[in-house]
């Protein structure tokens, strides 16, 4: 279970990346945010945003429309 | 030296970008890559001249025109239809299409331009008015939002040399 859940489905780019960012800063260094997306885009884009951020994606998976991200909060 | 891909450890990086449109169209590309860049660690500054600059008004009504815009192809009954410009010169024209646009944009979650704005001002973007065109199109100060700069030419090439990332959109 991750720490924070963050609902971002039926939002568009770039708004999945943003909010994700924003919610991060209250998940504690080394704690996880769950995200849920249904933006095909999301995919590569949080695959660039944490390599950028050096955040890192511990798990991914897909179910149905709907993508999962669970995101370790670097620094 | 600094290597890519080792990330927020390094100094951020930083980038500017010139705005010089003002339609309902033009104004996505630079609030999105702006704001997207604030929230990947990067330092952004925008920079609003000509007809950018009314993107900074506090109150924003924009417009997008499918006159002389071959590529506005919109979605219509499962089709994609192109306006001929002998339509898109008819007065109200304009209102339809940007009021079609907004809902789309509505519909497809798919955030305001207000919404960027206020984000792009959440996140600390340097947002400078451009001073002459301020002149020129006479805009005061207070018409604006609240949190931004006024400059010149020089006031953005101080923030261009010492930048990763240059636009001019």
């Amino acid at each position: 279970m991750a720490d924070l859940v963050l609902d971002a489905k039926g939002l568009n780019c770039p708004l999945p990346i943003i909010k994700t960012k924003k919610m991060l800063k209250d998940v504690p260094v080394g704690s996880t945010l769950e995200v849920l997306a249904t933006d095909p885009g999301s995919v590569a884009d949080f695959a660039a945003f944490c390599r950028t951020t050096g955040n890192e994606i511990v798990e991914q998976s897909q179910d149905g429309s709907v993508y999962r991200f669970v995101i370790r909060r670097a620094a | 030296m600094s290597s890519q891909g080792d990330g927020a450890a390094n100094a951020p990086k930083s980038m500017t970008i010139i705005v010089t449109k003002g339609t309902l169209d033009w104004a996505y590309p630079p609030f999105i890559l702006g704001t997207t860049a604030a929230a990947m660690g990067v330092d952004v500054t925008m920079f609003f001249t000509f007809y950018g600059l009314p993107l900074l008004l506090k109150k924003l009504d924009l417009q997008v025109s499918p006159l002389g815009n071959a590529a506005m192809k919109m979605p219509m009954m499962g089709m994609h239809m192109v306006m001929p410009n002998i339509i898109g010169m008819l007065p109200g024209v304009d209102a339809m299409a940007s009021k079609m646009m907004k809902n789309m944009i509505a519909k497809k979650g798919v955030a305001s331009i207000e919404e960027l704005r206020d984000m792009s001002v959440e996140c600390d973007i340097n947002m400078i008015a451009c001073q002459m065109t301020m002149d020129l199109f006479e805009y005061k100060l207070e018409d604006m939002i609240p949190g931004i700069k006024l400059g010149g030419a020089a006031t953005y090439m101080e923030n261009a040399l010492k930048s990763d990332i240059n636009l001019y959109i």
